[in-house]
């Protein structure tokens, strides 16, 4: 890109081939209204040789009536006039240069204090943040509210460049002082990788070329960290999560399901399940344009069809079976409001969350966070700008992992359905919180201490002691176990739900009260449930089972589930029932 | 990765909008869009119209392209024209680019777009064109009367775009925001995508006037001295002949193009004159609804 003796065509060629090759790094660039930001990022762009010349002759037109000195690098990036008058940047703006190793996409956001919203935008999709401060006024409350976010939003690099060192004599203690200060700070959370680098964006020291003004500094500039931090690794590849987009179905040979990798690799021939319904089939094919492809991976868009027929549509999610998301209705998140209305609890809104919209309503607000000071205050509503932790309901189960985890399954919006407007952006931190998880719906006001049949009379009675087979994967062994126990002389059920696992812990708590015997099958994304059932159950009666890990012949596997009753004790030997006692 | 992003841009867009529809311009953004459509939804076919604001100004060549382009792929093109405001006498001589452009382009697109009942419009616009494209979301949202509001706008968060509008409101969606130039041209080489002939180099009839050359193709009047020559020459951008300027070149491959680009370093926009009617011009013809 920066030669200027004329290319062969050939040379252009490897060129391009080289080009396509690089990689893209996404980096937010975040700093308060005066650290210069515009000015590195024009540095940026201009030593780079990404500034046409056209576009700087415009900036030099325009800057006459300034009084900045000789090239204002700031009015490059402040695009609209509103911003041009007011001297300051109030929107996201996007910017994009290269260089022979990387390409860039820099989302430069505002640093005044009020488009809180905007940096949390540009940091959503970066993978690296530059944190703006200026020398001469150290670590500001904005420059700790900007490493928050970032690190919130889940940004694993993260560059401190501490500015205008021009202006403080290029002093290493400044600079010391500086990087103390907001080291203490930053390991109050998580930033995985975190860089300083003094600089001066208006003379170009430490930008693009080491500044020899500066000697005690023994780092590399600034482009030079940006073209060489390693973000390969960032992306999780192990759990694959295929939420279909778009159902293609040209014609009646033709059933593809269209998507975007959110995470791990697919390949044809791996076994899938498809969320919510929990059927399994295999992946035929990853079709494209350009041809069937033999793996997929994050970011890619493509078009996966399957084996068997099954009903599936736009909002569902493929997995690999043996690492499934959680499935749940009620999730913890981390909110950044971004609407001039307050979050509103008793408010309905909609969802998004990778290719669902769902209706939901925030449950509870249990904080907020004083970004200054990170102390965690209670609040009744989050106003603009505000960042929380809330409980979100929604009316159908989203298929998630933290955010932690994955970005692209653990981010969702937040819109109010009356102005359509987009209130919030939120980062899912968990499934279901434990005073939801404790809470039963069914079970309110019911008592089973009162009454005059014992548990051990039960017992004795019907040949067995209640108990709750909790059964994961595989609907038709709970049937061949109901059949087989019920031969034995059990009193068995099945309880079986196609929707959703929350109520069958709950019923089979009832049953096993009354001295029955509880077959629960479930399907495997609803594995979560697991915990709060046994809970509510009593770990002393709740047997899991994992079909998976039985016999693949339906009445071996059966009889497999017998034996592990008899020995629990559930099936124990005749007579054994006369003396009571527990499984 | 950009390709992805764009294909993950059109799918959700189909998917959630009953109106979708792309703006075609011939230009070679447009035929880097189409490609990307029909990546998007093969093996089906571009599940939408695609839509040609026809000021009558067009090169021929440009004409002859669409067409042929079109029926080739087999996508359904609409071609719409301000017919009013032409027999009204419109045209780049008598108003000025500035107001010929709010007739021909402008109007005529709000009332296409008003006509087809379309919700959403695609876009080959790229945030790298122009300073105030920088600002503008993916999923840029309308009023019902296609006004853009740059102080309004919805943030937009990781990949999920909101797509709700009311009855009237319509977005208009920018599938190539992050792709540079040079992400097109090495798009188009590599996939051997066609373009409008007009951007290789070749000897063609010109009015030279100052530093711009301005093509004979409709009767532009000339000015007094001036005539025409024969210049080797091709066009950086393609609008409406007489208000795009040609460059003297002899790039007639697409790597060649790639070359001199990498070379002359020279904003493609700089000959297309209405950029340079006023300061900040593109931001005032968007708020009014241009793309």
């Amino acid at each position: 890109m920066t030669s200027t003796t004329p290319v062969t065509v050939t040379d252009i060629e490897s060129f391009l081939r080289q080009n396509e090759e690089k990689e893209l790094l996404r980096f937010s660039t975040a700093g308060s209204v005066d650290d210069g930001k515009s000015t590195l990022i024009g540095r940026l762009l201009y030593d780079s040789k990404g500034v046409y010349e056209d576009q700087l002759a415009s900036v030099r037109k325009v800057s006459v009536n300034q009084t900045s000195g000789p090239l204002d690098f700031a009015l490059l990036t402040d695009g609209l006039r509103a911003e041009r008058e007011q001297g300051i940047t109030i929107d996201v703006a996007y910017r994009y240069f290269s260089t022979p190793k990387r390409k860039f996409i820099i989302a430069d956001t505002p640093g005044h204090e009020q488009y809180t919203r905007n940096m949390a935008t540009g940091a959503s999709t970066a993978n690296l943040a530059i944190i703006l401060v200026d020398a001469r006024h150290g670590v500001l409350p904005q420059s700790r509210r900007h490493a928050f976010i970032a690190a919130l939003l889940g940004i694993q690099h993260m560059v401190v460049a501490v500015n205008k060192m021009d202006l403080v004599d290029f002093s290493e203690e400044v600079f010391e002082n500086i990087r103390q200060e907001f080291d203490g700070f930053v390991a109050q959370f998580q930033v995985p990788d975190l860089h300083f680098i003094p600089i001066s964006a208006l003379h170009g020291d430490n930008v693009v070329e080491k500044s020899d003004r500066m000697p005690w500094f023994t780092g590399e500039s600034l482009l030079h960290y940006l073209e060489t931090v390693h973000i390969a690794s960032d992306r999780n590849l192990t759990e694959m999560r295929f939420p279909v987009q778009y159902v293609i179905r040209p014609n009646l040979d033709f059933r593809g399901y269209g998507g975007q990798v959110a995470s791990g690799v697919i390949r044809p021939g791996d076994t899938v399940m498809v969320l919510p319904s929990g059927r399994t089939t295999r992946v035929k094919a990853i079709a494209t344009y350009d041809g069937n492809l033999s793996r997929a991976f994050p970011p890619m868009s493509v078009t996966v069809t399957l084996e068997d027929e099954i009903d599936i549509s736009r909002g569902d999610m493929l997995v690999h079976p043996t690492h499934a998301p959680h499935v749940a209705k009620q999730l913890d998140a981390r909110m950044v409001w971004m609407s001039h209305t307050p979050l509103d609890p008793g408010r309905p809104y909609l969802v998004k969350h990778t290719t669902q919209v769902v209706r939901a309503g925030v449950r509870a607000i249990r904080y907020k966070v004083n970004v200054n000071t990170l102390e965690k205050e209670p609040a009744t509503r989050l106003e603009l700008n505000e960042i929380g932790a809330v409980v979100i309901e929604t009316h159908r189960p989203l298929f998630f992992d933290p955010y932690k985890r994955n970005r692209a399954t653990g981010s969702f919006i937040l819109i109010d359905p009356i102005s359509n407007e987009t209130v919030g952006a939120g980062m899912i931190t968990g499934r279901e919180p434990r005073e939801a998880q404790l809470k039963s719906t069914l079970l309110d006001g019911l008592t089973f201490e009162n009454s005059r049949v014992s548990p051990p009379e039960r017992a004795s009675r019907y040949g067995h002691h209640a108990a709750t087979i909790w059964l994961e994967g595989n609907p038709e062994l709970a049937f061949v176990v109901e059949r087989k126990l019920f031969d034995r002389g059990c009193l068995v059920h099945v309880l079986a739900d196609e929707k959703d696992a929350f109520i069958l812990a709950e019923l089979a708590k009832i049953s096993n009260a009354a001295g029955m015997i509880t077959i629960c099958s479930v399907r495997p994304e609803d594995a979560a449930e697991r915990e709060r059932a046994s809970r509510l159950v009593g770990a002393d009666q709740f047997l899991e089972v994992d079909a998976a890990s039985l016999s693949g012949n339906l009445d071996r596997a059966a009889e497999e589930i017998c034996s592990l009753l008899e020995k629990r004790g559930v099936l124990a030997g005749e007579g054994d029932f006369a003396q009571g006692g527990g499984i | 990765m950009l390709e992805a992003e764009s294909i993950h841009i059109l799918r959700e867009v189909v998917a959630e909008f009953q109106r979708p529809v792309m703006l075609y311009s011939i230009g070679k953004d447009s035929s880097v869009m189409v490609r990307l459509a029909q990546k998007a939804f093969y093996p089906g076919k571009i599940p939408f119209p695609l839509l040609h604001i026809d000021t009558t100004y067009k090169f021929r060549e440009m004409i002859e392209f669409r067409d042929r382009f079109t029926a080739e792929i087999g996508a359904r093109l609409i071609v719409h024209t301000n017919w009013k405001a032409i027999e009204e006498g419109a045209n780049p001589f008598r108003l000025g680019t500035s107001k010929c452009c709010g007739l021909l382009k402008t109007r005529s697109l709000l009332d296409a777009l008003a006509e087809g009942g379309y919700d959403a419009a695609f876009g080959g616009a790229r945030r790298d064109e122009e300073k105030s494209r920088a600002k503008e979301r993916i999923y840029s949202f309308r009023d019902s009367f296609g006004q853009w509001d740059p102080k309004n706008q919805r943030p937009e968060l990781w990949n999920l775009f909101n797509a709700r509008v009311d009855k009237g409101e319509s977005i208009r969606v920018f599938p190539l925001s992050n792709w540079t130039e040079l992400d097109v041209w090495q798009y188009i080489y590599l996939e051997n995508i066609p373009i409008v002939p007009l951007y290789f180099a070749k000897e063609r009839d010109m009015v030279v006037r100052g530093n711009t050359l301005i093509p004979v193709e409709q009767d532009i009047p000339l000015l007094p001295g001036e005539r025409t020559e024969k210049v080797m020459c091709r066009m950086r951008s393609l609008g409406c002949s007489p208000c795009t300027g040609a460059i003297r070149s002899e790039a007639d491959t697409v790597p060649k193009i790639i070359e001199e680009m990498m070379l002359f370093r020279r904003s493609e926009r700089e000959n297309r004159v209405i950029d340079h009617d006023q300061e900040g011009s593109m931001e005032l013809k968007k708020r009014e609804g241009y793309f």
